[in-house]
């Protein structure tokens, strides 16, 4: 570990003992789960560069940006449309909400009945481990659940905060009112960076996430062949370093990992052997670290082929309309392709139970895992629905409720591998 | 001749099975060192090979053992075993000592769908255990015990520790405590047929694990369920009989 990175984070006031303590584990984490894997692709590698350097030299591009005048913007959802934050010349990313940090202090704020999602954010932030939100010149925060709501609340206590309203509904007024809150943030950004955000520039940053998004799209694709030729947990890293690595950058590095996988597919090379279980992981999103459950599977003898996830399909399935030419059609096109994000947030949100079954046929799944986080309201209610409709199509589902701990692996495990037998 | 090999969170069990027919089945608790239990279980028999099962299963395949080892999970185990005594069965239950698993079932035993409780012990036979320790009643004799009660008391509390405090307070209240013991044994059944419910509830139901052994606790699931239960006569034996099963129809397979 270079000097100037701890240099770096002591600047930004992090813990560094604790932060030290975070990495080692982090980084055993990393090896116990990733590294252990045999005939990954040759273009894993950056991807395990990218994630060994997540708090070093990712940070260092940050900051030195910021030192170039431009804003970084932290964000927890999918929601906070990146193409103005691009158009802004600011630097979006998403924040560390994927680790068990800080419990104990985060629940001197909320409830201790919160997800883990919520109190990762939170506890990242006091317990001061995270660089990235010590990084940022403004966090944006969304209504998409209750807890998240009033979480922000007090969050705004600790980081410059701005929060997004999402509609509940997708009728006409709701739209309205999106569209009303994507202005509104332009204005902000705009007021934020000083920098105006023409036609021309939100134009680019459409094509740079529509990029991104078409290079997952092909991930998606090619990683469901048989036999499968890239591993589920990779797949979900890959996703995950999506909402934190250089935009451009990462869908050049995902492109030419998506030729090796053509290779490998074309010598119908799997990961796995071609009757391996195939399993789709349906659900909250698994922020970086969280790989729990993909490893469960995994070491289960199943293999993940798709996460119908916000860190997943419903991150990368819709692009934004490249055709509009004025600013303000842009703008509609931006703020339609968000209103098509099947959050379990929206009533009613029929479009996720036919996305979930669309996508489970697609991908020729054996069975569904819904993994809900637990106390996550909007997914835990939506379980009894994705069963009856997976049900209707044949399909099993096994439905897991868990969090951050590892306490709970054993019984975890127990449930993946009946599944799997059963589904076999 | 294959050996089935349960080991549980609170006993490991043996089944070993000759051309379908039950030659041997013991029992002894898990202790801390459950392989050297499962040495003692298997004594000198030779088996063909072993397949474990229950919390322990992986133990088996880590451990130096000269025969084959397989494992299969205990809602397989369960299931199979259930088929095996009743070819009929469509539901099974069991409640071992720290895992409740409700399973329905197809045709010939294999997993229709299946619900366990979460990591927490609530209503399982630890739940029991530990109170019967708070009662200072045996816990063979805690069933009984509960059913001389003559009023069933509200215990709504699902966690283990919350509800010894309430069962304290009734206590504290004056409130008999046999009814008290009633009420503990109504609150794992409730949860139990809840669970039932889930996974969608067809007679025969087979109840199995060491709490089918609890008097009070078949009591009041009859009762709730308003149909008898099969229980078998070894109830706490059917995962390690299922395991041997699995073992013998696997090796029948294979010489096929």
């Amino acid at each position: 570990m270079s000097e100037s990175y701890r240099e770096m984070w002591e600047k930004l006031n992090l813990d560094l003992k604790a932060h030290d303590g975070l990495l080692e584990v982090l980084g055993k984490f990393y090896g116990d789960i990733y590294m252990s894997q045999q005939g990954r692709l040759q273009g894993m590698e950056y991807l395990d560069f990218v994630l060994s350097e997540v708090h070093g030299l990712r940070i260092q591009e940050l900051q030195q940006a910021k030192a170039s005048g431009k804003k970084i913007v932290g964000t927890f959802c999918v929601f906070v449309p990146e193409e103005l934050t691009l158009a802004a010349d600011a630097v979006q990313v998403g924040l560390c909400a994927g680790a068990e940090a800080g419990m104990e202090e985060a629940e001197k704020i909320v409830p201790r009945n919160t997800c883990a999602l919520i109190k990762s954010f939170i506890g990242f932030k006091l317990a001061r481990l995270c660089p990235f939100t010590e990084s940022c010149d403004m966090v944006v925060g969304e209504t998409t659940c209750d807890g998240k709501k009033k979480a922000y609340e007090s969050f705004a206590d600790y980081v410059p905060m701005y929060v997004m309203e999402v509609p509940q509904r997708k009728n006409d007024r709701d739209r309205e009112l999106w569209k009303a809150e994507v202005l509104r943030y332009k204005e902000e950004l705009e007021k934020r960076t000083g920098n105006t955000i023409t036609a021309e520039k939100l134009k680019n940053a459409i094509g740079i996430c529509n990029d991104r998004r078409r290079a997952l799209q092909r991930l998606n694709r090619l990683r469901a062949a048989f036999p499968v030729p890239i591993s589920g947990r990779d797949v979900l890293l890959i996703n995950q370093i999506s909402f934190y690595d250089d935009p451009v950058r990462f869908t050049g590095s995902i492109s030419t990992l998506c030729d090796q996988l053509e290779e490998r597919i074309k010598k119908k090379e799997g990961i796995v052997p071609e009757n391996t279980p195939r399993f789709m992981l349906s659900g909250c999103p698994m922020a970086v670290p969280n790989w729990k459950l993909p490893y469960i599977i995994e070491s289960a003898g199943a293999v993940v082929v798709g996460e119908e996830s916000c860190i997943g399909t419903r991150n990368t399935r819709d692009l934004v309309d490249e055709s509009p030419e004025t600013l303000e059609g842009m703008i509609d096109a931006v703020c339609e392709r968000y209103m098509k994000i099947d959050c379990a947030c929206f009533t009613p949100n029929k479009e996720r139970l036919d996305n979930i079954t669309e996508m489970a046929k697609e991908l020729k799944a054996d069975g569904v895992i819904h993994y809900a986080l637990m106390f996550c309201q909007p997914y835990g209610h939506e379980v009894f629905k994705v069963e009856k409709a997976l049900k209707a199509e044949g399909i099993p589902m096994l439905s897991l409720e868990t969090d951050y701990s590892m306490e709970d692996m054993e019984q975890l495990k127990t449930r993946v591998e009946a599944f799997r037998e059963m589904t076999g | 001749m294959i050996a089935g090999i349960d080991i549980g969170s609170r006993s490991a069990e043996i089944v070993l099975l000759e051309k379908q027919k039950i030659v041997h089945q013991d029992r002894l608790p898990t202790t801390f060192e459950p392989l050297s239990q499962v040495r003692r279980l298997l004594g000198n028999v030779q088996p063909l090979k072993i397949v474990g099962t229950g919390y322990g299963r992986n133990l088996l395949t880590e451990a130096d053992i000269a025969f084959p080892v397989e494992t299969i999970t205990e809602i397989k185990a369960y299931a199979i075993g259930a088929a095996f005594v009743y070819p009929r069965a469509c539901t099974v239950l069991d409640i071992g000592g720290q895992d409740t698993k409700a399973i329905a079932l197809m045709p010939g035993g294999k997993v229709a769908k299946f619900e366990m409780n979460d990591r927490c012990a609530a209503g399982t036979g630890k739940f029991l255990e530990h109170l019967a320790a708070v009662f200072q009643i045996p816990v063979p004799e805690f069933g009984s015990y509960a059913l001389e009660g003559d009023r069933e008391l509200s215990i709504n509390s699902m966690c283990t520790v919350f509800a010894e405090t309430e069962a304290v307070s009734l206590m504290a209240g004056g409130q008999n405590p046999r009814n008290i013991a009633l009420g503990l044994h109504a609150s794992v059944v409730k949860r139990t047929v809840n669970m039932l419910r889930r996974v969608g509830l067809k007679f025969p139901l087979v109840f199995a694990g060491g709490v089918a052994r609890n008097p009070c606790i078949i009591h009041l699931l009859e009762k709730a369920l308003g149909a008898p239960l099969l229980i078998p006569e070894e109830p706490d034996m059917l995962g390690a009989l299922g395991a041997a099963s699995f073992g013998e129809s696997s090796a029948a397979e294979r010489d096929k």
